[in-house]
């Protein structure tokens, strides 16, 4: 196991040198300025994290085609692993910062994303009054839609956050069901 | 053309063909009604194929060698899958199908306008493939 996560960072630093890169101001202002227009245009914290949910999910669903096409990684051999792969290249790729996983449950289907370090919140401070705002909360969409392109239903909780005075972010991953045995030949049934 | 690659197919995970590509000069191109004909029925077999497999884990049908031509098959772990027709001599058909992912993912999975699972209409993806095939 101790081997393999080696390998996944590996892969994940070499995946992110083939990367175009920007500016991270940039980016980060831009999601932030994302985030504002949709706080005006909804006017409540609950909607913006719903469609923040739902930006993410499309994003997801393009980018672990990207991800399998440009890293070493190959079919992950249990949720373990996939969550390894999940945390080490994906979030080197595109956000240039790698998470660790813990906090799994006796049967391997519910794992923590925990991110020190997260590019999207440079700069922010929350208002009292947005409390409720979940931030980042595309990426748990970008979680959600890429796991469910390779079969994977999961659901993403939102649990900690740096903004909120949390020590770093947290996404509880919650594995719901597995569809790769079944496809494509349960249709009949 | 110097490259001896003759069609792209890629077909959606559903069998759809999502993309078709002629490269040669010399081979009037399959109708659009037999293409998708083809992928649909070339789809089933690669099901079937992985299916029957008794070894695992079953990836289907990768390459098929005729006399006349030679079949690729390259699919990622979303359920793409790449075909390339060459002729027979070809070599190395499955790194040009990983690289032309790697296009896909970028000029096709990247385009906003571009909605997932349905046929692919790129001006810039097929730039690329057209000077990937060249290249080869």
């Amino acid at each position: 196991m101790a081997a393999a996560n080696k390998n996944h960072i590996r892969n994940g630093e070499q995946a992110f040198q083939k990367m175009d890169k920007i500016n991270a101001e940039l980016f980060t202002l831009t999601y932030g300025s994302m985030v504002q227009q949709l706080l005006k245009d909804y006017e409540d914290p609950n909607e913006v994290n719903i469609q923040l949910d739902k930006m993410g999910f499309g994003i997801g669903q393009r980018l672990i085609d990207e991800l399998l096409a440009k890293s070493n990684v190959g079919q992950c051999s249990d949720f373990r692993e996939t969550a390894e792969v999940l945390a080490k290249v994906g979030f080197k790729m595109f956000l240039g910062v790698t998470g660790n996983i813990s906090n799994w449950n006796q049967e391997d289907t519910e794992f923590s994303l925990l991110l020190d370090d997260n590019p999207l919140v440079d700069f922010v401070e929350i208002p009292d009054d947005l409390k409720e705002l979940k931030y980042c909360n595309i990426l748990c969409g970008v979680i959600r839609g890429a796991l469910e392109m390779v079969n994977l239903r999961v659901e993403c909780e939102y649990t900690k956050c740096t903004l909120w005075g949390d020590d770093c972010m947290e996404i509880r991953v919650r594995l719901l069901e597995k569809l790769e045995d079944k496809y494509p030949f349960d249709d009949d049934d | 053309m110097p490259s001896g690659c003759l069609t792209l197919f890629i077909i959606n995970k559903a069998g759809g063909l999502i993309y078709t590509r002629h490269f040669s000069q010399d081979i009037a191109p399959l109708n659009v009604n037999d293409c998708l004909r083809l992928a649909s029925t070339f789809h089933s077999m690669h099901a079937i194929a992985g299916r029957l497999t008794p070894v695992g884990p079953p990836t289907g049908i990768e390459t098929l060698e005729a006399d006349s031509f030679r079949l690729e098959c390259y699919q990622s772990p979303t359920g793409i899958k790449f075909l390339m027709l060459a002729e027979p001599k070809v070599v190395a058909l499955d790194a040009l199908l990983k690289q032309i992912y790697i296009i896909f993912s970028d000029y096709v999975l990247k385009n906003p306008f571009y909605e997932l699972d349905m046929p692919v209409q790129c001006d810039l993806f097929n730039i690329k493939v057209d000077a990937l095939v060249q290249s080869k």
